[in-house]
């Protein structure tokens, strides 16, 4: 228990964030129109691909001689990176011939 | 020179809110895909160079690890068919899984599976969520792209059975927690079993389903990013995983609707769909 109640004073900012951005999240998804459910998924999904940042801050406090623990972060990177990288070029061309339809 | 990169994250918190903003609207999708973009890669480049208490940097490591990643990313994305696009969502998502489980399991080989309750209570969480998501998207992207047919998944009795793979999954986070440690061979099992999970919770539901159970797997990879987020004191990944996280709960509400389904008929589609069937007649 007083480890719990500690975590929350540590970590009171972050929860107050937490609470705000599910708000947030709710708040800007309220009126999206059908055609957009995929492109949205879909840049959502990127922005996800944050989770690389985890990674790159896991290797850089790594010692350089543990190699096990180097692989597995580069590794993180990697997938984190396809997920970002791909995700919002997937997006980009999604909305590209979303665009294309409107025009003609 | 620390609060320039604060400073730096700051701006790209507020990028990722409004391009989800913009991206929700038909007009501005496209430019608010771009501030997305802008405010994750902002984000990279701080994480890459924040300065940090004990640095190694293994700088050679982390430009391998985006250089092999991106241009992957790149490639397949540019490469998919028009057709094929909602499963290459859903790779690119289990992916984003697997990374946070990595995170996860760097975590606990570091602490040598040591710690609080409420550090091992969100670090089994995140992996277990990270694993759930990875095999999850696997799955659903074999049955999109047709590798995987409903037929080869029947699971007897799918609700039972997730239910109480969940309930155990609960019980052994707990368990760790309130010990304190965990043995590898525990470490193997919980990992074994967050794995086994991801696919029973997706087999059961059907194909057509698919877009619906995509859209739920990528908010839990936004919730994971959060919770690595916490993990890692970034404040950026807190927010851009909850934004994630609950925007894609709503999404996965307003697909149910459009599809005319309610979430709890996909998730326990094989009961529901034969009442829904006797309703309807």
């Amino acid at each position: 228990m007083t480890d719990i109640l500690q975590f929350i004073t540590t970590n009171l900012n972050m929860i107050y964030i937490l609470a705000f951005a599910i708000f947030l999240g709710f708040e800007i998804i309220s009126k999206v129109p059908t055609v957009l459910h995929t492109p949205l998924m879909s840049g959502s999904n990127a922005i996800s691909g944050l989770i690389l940042i985890g990674a790159i801050l896991l290797i850089r406090v790594t010692p350089s001689d543990n190699y096990i623990t180097l692989i597995l972060a580069t590794f993180g990177i990697i997938f984190g990176a396809v997920n970002a990288f791909g995700g919002f070029a997937v997006t980009g061309r999604m909305l590209e011939m979303f665009n294309k339809k409107r025009n003609k | 020179m620390i609060v320039l990169f604060d400073i730096v994250l700051f701006i790209s918190s507020i990028l990722l809110i409004v391009g989800l903003r913009k991206l929700s609207h038909p007009e501005s999708a496209n430019n608010g895909n771009k501030l997305a973009a802008l405010g994750v890669g902002l984000g990279i480049v701080v994480a890459i160079f924040y300065p940090l208490e004990t640095q190694n940097n293994n700088y050679l490591f982390i430009g391998i690890g985006l250089l092999i990643g991106g241009i992957i990313g790149v490639i397949s994305a540019k490469k998919v068919p028009m057709t094929a696009m909602p499963e290459m969502v859903s790779l690119f998502n289990g992916f984003g899984g697997f990374s946070a489980a990595l995170i996860s399991l760097i975590w606990l080989i570091n602490n040598n599976s040591i710690g609080n309750y409420t550090d091992l209570t969100v670090v089994l969480t995140n992996l277990f969520l990270g694993f759930v998501a990875f095999t999850g998207s696997m799955v659903a992207y074999g049955k999109l792209s047709g590798k995987l047919k409903d037929k080869h998944l029947q699971i007897p009795y799918a609700t039972i059975v997730n239910i109480c793979l969940l309930i155990v999954a609960i019980g052994l986070i707990s368990f760790f927690a309130y010990e304190g440690k965990l043995t590898t061979t525990h470490l193997i099992l919980f990992t074994v079993l967050s794995v086994i999970y991801g696919v029973t919770f997706v087999a059961p539901i059907g194909g057509a389903d698919m877009p619906v159970v995509i859209s739920l797997l990528n908010s839990l990879t936004g919730i994971t990013a959060a919770i690595s987020g916490i993990m890692t004191d970034n404040k950026l990944m807190l927010l851009g995983g909850i934004l994630v996280g609950s925007s894609g709960i709503i999404l996965t509400l307003l697909m149910c609707t459009a599809m005319n389904r309610t979430l709890i008929g996909v998730l326990f589609g094989n009961f529901s769909a034969k009442k829904e069937d006797a309703g309807s007649n």
